[in-house]
């Protein structure tokens, strides 16, 4: 069997606002790397092919599926995982305490990329409809939670950033 | 006195999960363990006849490759039951850790142990395997015939794992009475999986002459067991630690791979090695739930009294017997109960077939026997022209019933409110009459169904918990329990009746939520929605001893008697006065450096539990029919559980919309398929099996009907499983409702609902 | 880790050629969310890639002098979706993509990806066939250009010769000019799921709304690759609207198109939800152009 010959280049990218570098191998996903590098914890594999959300990253400001995205394709880019989130003393952001208080979190392992995706989305300042915050979520699976407390946790935190009342569900 | 019982707190571990800080399996491995892949069967049954590990051995990092013809020759059982000590009651031990007889596509056959993942891939991929293949066989009632392929040879000379029966009164007899409307239906329930987003995986090490396993399970002490019994060695020389879990639902209330990766460490010379199961392997090569096709007979009279009934289910075990006979036999039991009526005649087969290897699932035959039992119901309505509603009410299990087997009792009229509770939040009255007699292409429906279930395992097995609870100087303090959490809320609820147990505020009470089976109290683990009820009493009781133990120690520091002291919120009182003598702080400090009498203030109990409790609910569910798309919108959902005392409400209204969700797969997209040429898994992927995402549901409701279990001193009883019982024939039956069309297989996806639409001549091509 | 014998980053689309040239074996990577997954699968296992996820310049949409739309064949989903241009002309292709699995999928994948698969149930691929796309490809000659249904050649095939990339989508004025298109996804999820059929019609009307001048369907899973259905376009042409136009055209599909069993789906399923998806896709097209249904 051919012997592979390892391959490794430099990427040099920010993460959670820092600049980093690291000389990773070309076959790394960038879960891999976030992970073994890095100790992002936050970035869970939970199928390794985009199908379920739990590694999701923001990469320029966009959610992306960090299982399905190579490395090396980091370079030059700006990265955000959910420890980045927190403020510099520890402070939880808005929304991290919208999914504790309101129960959105069970098993955990699909919270932190389902935090990340909510925050990327609130960040737009808009005001969603349920059905739109459905779609903007739905690339992330849950079984534990049936998504309610998760959608509820979101709108809390997406009402109390325009300042308006939350409408009362029946 | 402050009571933490009751209170929606947040969840003790939210905060590490929220932050992404929770340690998982794979997020505490070294990342210089060996990584372990496994060479799956590519045929559904035969024999492997030889295994060429040459070029795999040859790949750059491969470190070991190990087959078949390797394993220790000792069948083991994996079914995270209690051990039985009677050797007839214990599992079934029907699979060695790696297999020659391979029994399902995918079947472990080798493994190939590597410094890296990718050698690993490539070296299960360079193995070259030869089988001699044998016929097959997936379909269950095919399964149980005489000319069947034999999947377990070495077990006798059929394919039924377990046959067993009910009969009360005279079936046979009583269904000759005249002018009895006979209602008949055969409901099919499908193959589906867990689907907790972390895969099972787990990772073993050698040390000091044991072997030590961290794994992603449900059931850390039954898990310790089936390793050793796999091994073959001494109990004592496994130890097992379970970190947080990314959700079990029942499949990781099996061991899985636990038994294969210690092994392979010991083969390795205890190096750290890491197994971790992909997506695709845990669809099909964990566990799944047990597909239960059931035939129901009903004899009623015209006003809808039962009069006599038969119930035949037939289990599709697939290739090992894991938890066995126990799913479809608690789905019968349920049957004679929850309608109560004089002559039934039951038999329940489990039946080994060439698929995936069913084990638990989240509400354990439950959902399987209600789908049936449910839509039967309205069946004999429908027969009768009977309002589903008042049949309910009319003949479901009344007040006052005791179950002879587990001396379970209904106490409270439970059935009844929880219907008014759910008519009530869905407008039931209203909508089903608006719903009558539609006709366009896009009509809408209501239905109901209800549930039935336990709180724990016991007479059928052991129920008992242990708990540990050790104060630290400033009067905080920690407890251990054997139960786990795993997603469901287990540690807060436990940690609220601490709090009130021992009389200190719930800030104080800090749970040890790893199980190490060295250091944790013996416990069986995470299943049978018996947690909270199990633990109450061993809580209760540990809580006791260590304010008894706290009094003498208070009473030795402030003279006090006994009799005349409490504790309460965390200080100790003089009940005579109510003057506050000293904080529990106080008091452990003093205690703990005292350099007269220095102690060390702990207690532990073990509670074994002789008792049951029901619990009981209903689902309802709205929806829309799309006849000529053939597709069906839940608009509403609503379950209503009588779960005993809310211990924390928040929680419980989780652990019931993550029920309804897995119900709502389960009734109208979730399946497993199977090549029928090959028996190959068809859609073991996430994008394939249609598990629901967030554009997938309605708003989900739910409501509590809270009558306190008396038997619990909290007044608790099951709510981890319940919460999937019902869900999928509320749908079938809203679904009956909407169209008139009985739909009497899950999932009821377009492609069925198009036949069974085109059948009815609802649609025309 | 991914199991690739080697990673060749182009620079430029005149490295990406230069490279397609160097390793002729070897394939060439987007966004990957489709190469990736079958990688991970073994499918691909041990494949060198040549990946052109740093080409920038092919990403965005832009308005060609003589009103073609071009879409640069690294653009994702959801720029599609989110693009000006997009939205006020090709309205029905920023929706048919903004149902590709879910919002990350849309962020990752690319068009141009989900075009050279050569897979049958692409989102986008239907719509391009009903708007007559032509498909840019770049390669040691200079660019060629050819119609999309000359592009997909068999399922998984399509027509990228030695040395090639693909670089753009065009959209022909003559496609998108004063017509309106409605795109019907038929899945068993609403979200993350692939098609089980794909419908895209889209119609012009006559001034006065009251005829059809043009309409047109296409089909994703109907068959092997993409494809139209030329019958029930003809039919429609030059009728007038009516509720017994959109039946007729819905059944007149069943004409052309040819799906088949598969285990997703059995094939008299997908002619039945065909006929109903083009008929309520034309009632919706013709509503959004101005017709009164």
């Amino acid at each position: 069997m051919e012997k592979h010959v390892n391959q490794f280049q430099n990427v040099h990218f920010t993460l959670n606002g820092k600049e980093v570098e690291k000389y990773v191998d070309v076959r790394a996903s960038l879960t891999d790397m976030l992970r073994n590098d890095y100790s992002m914890t936050s970035v869970k594999k939970g199928c390794e092919v985009g199908e379920c959300g739990a590694c999701t990253v923001i990469i320029d400001g966009e959610a992306f599926n960090s299982c399905i995205y190579l490395a090396v394709w980091a370079e030059g880019k700006n990265i955000t995982t959910l420890e980045g989130l927190m403020g510099p003393n520890g402070e939880l952001s808005d929304i991290q305490q919208a999914f504790i208080d309101e129960a959105a979190i069970q098993c955990g392992f699909c919270s932190p990329g389902f935090i990340l995706s909510a925050w990327e989305i609130l960040n737009s300042g808009k005001e969603y409809t349920d059905d739109e915050l459905r779609k903007l979520l739905s690339g992330h699976l849950c079984r534990c939670t049936g998504y309610e407390n998760i959608l509820r946790a979101v709108k809390k935190t997406m009402y109390q950033r325009l300042g308006k009342e939350m409408p009362q569900e029946d | 006195m402050s009571k933490s019982v009751g209170k929606s707190i947040p969840r003790v571990d939210a905060f590490e999960k929220a932050t992404g800080r929770a340690k998982y399996v794979d997020d505490l491995c070294g990342r210089d363990a060996l990584i372990i892949k496994v060479c799956r069967s590519t045929i559904a049954h035969g024999y492997v006849k030889s295994i060429d590990t040459k070029e795999a051995e040859a790949i750059c990092g491969v470190v070991k490759v190990l087959t078949c013809f390797d394993v220790p020759d000792i069948p083991f059982p994996t079914a995270g039951h209690p051990w039985s000590t009677d050797p007839s009651h214990q599992d079934i031990a029907d699979r060695k850790l790696l297999n020659q007889h391979v029994r399902y596509y995918g079947d472990d056959v080798a493994v190939v142990i590597a410094e890296n993942e990718i050698a690993a891939v490539q070296g299960v991929r360079a193995l070259k395997v030869e089988y001699e293949e044998l016929p097959f066989v997936l379909d269950v009632q095919e399964a149980m015939k005489p000319d069947a392929p034999l999947i377990h040879d070495e077990r006798g000379d059929s394919n039924i794992v377990a046959h067993t029966s009910i009969n009360n009164g005279n079936y046979e007899e009583a269904r000759k009475e005249p002018g009895l409307i006979k209602v008949e239906g055969w409901y099919d329930t499908p193959t589906v999986q867990h689907c907790h987003i972390e895969n099972h995986g787990c990772y073993a090490y050698e040390e000091a002459g044991r072997v030590v396993v961290v794994s992603s399970t449900q059931i850390p002490h039954i898990v310790r067991r089936c390793t050793a019994q796999a091994l073959g060695r001494p109990w004592g020389d496994v130890r097992i630690i379970k970190p947080y879990v990314g959700g079990g639902f029942g499949n990781k209330q099996d061991a899985l791979y636990e038994p294969l990766c210690a092994w392979c460490s010991t083969k390795v010379g205890g190096r750290l090695v890491h197994y971790e199961c992909t997506r695709e392997e845990t669809f099909v090569c964990n566990r799944v739930r047990h597909a239960i096709r059931t035939h129901i007979i009903s004899y009623v009279r015209p006003n809808g009294e039962l009069v006599a009934r038969k119930f035949e289910a037939f289990s599709n075990q697939g290739a090992y017997a894991s938890h066995g006979h126990g799913i479809v036999a608690k789905g019968m039991g349920a049957f004679p109960q929850l309608y109560p009526c004089p002559n039934v005649e039951c038999d329940a087969y489990t039946v080994y077939t060439n698929r995936p290897v069913a084990g638990a699932m989240r509400a354990y035959g439950i959902p399987q026997a209600m789908f049936a039992g449910e839509s039967h119901i309205d069946d004999i309505c429908k027969a009768i022209g009977m309002e589903p509603l008042e049949y309910r009410r009319k003949y479901l299990m009344p007040v006052g019933y005791v179950d002879n087997f587990s001396k379970n009792e209904m106490y409270y009229d439970s059935f009844n409110q929880c219907l008014d509770k759910g008519m009530k939040a869905i407008d039931y009255e209203r909508k089903l009459k608006e719903y009558q007699n539609q006709t366009g292409p896009i009509r809408r429906g209501v239905g109901v169904a209800v549930f039935w279930y336990n709180s724990g395992v016991w007479p059928i097995s052991l129920e008992s918990s242990s708990c540990r609870m050790v104060l630290n100087q400033d009067g905080s303090l920690q407890f251990q329990l054997g139960e786990t959490e795993i997603g469901q809320g287990g540690d807060t609820a436990f940690s609220q009746m601490v709090a009130d147990a021992v009389g200190v505020p719930v800030e104080d009470v800090h749970v040890v939520s790893t199980q190490d089976t060295d250091v944790c109290p013996f416990g069986t683990g995470a299943y049978a929605s018996r947690q909270s009820y199990i633990a109450s009493f061993s809580i209760k009781q540990t809580g006791q001893a260590l304010k008894e133990r706290i009094l003498e120690i208070a009473h030795e520091q402030t003279r006090m008697p006994v009799s005349s002291l409490d504790l309460v919120d965390g200080k100790i009182i003089r009940t005579t006065d109510g003057r506050v003598l000293k904080t529990l702080g106080e008091l452990a400090t003093e205690s703990l450096y005292s350099l007269e009498h220095s102690q060390h203030i702990t207690a532990e109990k073990t509670t074994q539990i002789k008792s049951n409790a029901y619990t009981f609910g209903c689902t309802f569910a709205e929806v829309e029919v799309d006849i000529p798309m053939c597709k069906v919108k839940l608009l509403n959902m609503v379950n209503v559980h009588d779960c005993g005392t809310l211990i924390n409400p928040a929680l419980a209204e989780a652990q019931v919309h993550g029920g309804m969700s897995m119900a709502i797969g389960y009734g109208l997209s979730e399946e497993l398929k199977f090549d029928e040429k090959t028996g190959r898994p068809l859609n073991n992927n996430l994008l394939d099996y249609k598990l629901s995402t967030m554009m997938d549901h309605p708003h989900l409701k739910s409501a509590f009907v809270e009558n306190p279990e008396p038997t619990s001193p909290y007044g608790v009883k099951g709510l981890g499983e319940p919460p999937a019982a019902s869900g999928a024939p509320a749908i079938r039956n809203a679904i009956f409702q909407a169209t008139g069309v009985a739909i009497d297989r899950c999932p009821m996806t377009p492609h069925v609902l198009y036949k069974e639409f085109k059948a009815a001549g609802l649609i025309e091509d | 880790m991914y199991d690739m014998k080697a990673l060749y980053e182009a620079t430029s689309v005149d490295d990406a050629v230069a490279l397609r040239i160097a390793h002729p074996e070897a394939q060439i990577i987007a966004g990957g969310s489709d190469v990736l997954v079958q990688m991970r699968e073994g499918r691909r296992a041990g494949a060198e890639l040549i990946s052109i996820q740093k080409l920038d310049e092919l990403r965005g949409v832009k308005m060609e002098e003589d009103g073609t739309i071009r879409i640069g064949s690294l653009t994702s989903f959801s720029h599609i979706t989110k693009d000006p241009i997009i939205q006020k002309h090709l309205l029905v292709l920023g929706e048919a993509v903004d149902q590709v699995g879910g919002p990350q999928i849309r962020n990752i994948g690319t068009i141009g990806g989900n075009t050279c698969n050569g897979v049958t149930s692409a989102d986008s691929a239907s719509t391009l066939f009903a708007l007559d796309a032509i498909i840019e490809l770049t390669g040691p000659n200079g660019v060629r250009r050819l119609p999309i249904q000359e592009f997909y050649i068999k399922a998984g095939k399509v027509d990228i010769r030695e040395g090639e990339i693909q670089t753009g989508i065009l959209i022909p004025k003559e496609s998108y000019e004063n017509c309106c298109g409605h795109y019907v996804k038929y899945a068993m999820r609403n979200a993350m799921d692939i098609a089980t059929l794909g419908t895209s019609v889209n119609v012009r009307l006559s001034v006065d709304k009251k005829t059809v001048e043009r309409a047109r369907v296409a089909f994703g899973v109907a068959g092997p690759i993409p494809m139209r259905a030329a019958t029930a376009e003809n039919l429609a042409a030059g009728k007038p609207i009516s509720m017994e136009l959109a039946e007729a055209f819905g059944k007149a599909v069943r004409e052309d198109i040819n799906p088949r069993d598969s285990w997703r789906a059995a094939k008299d399923f997908r002619l039945h939800i065909a006929v109903e998806s083009a008929k309520r896709a034309f009632i919706e097209s013709v509503k959004l152009a101005g017709g009164d249904l």
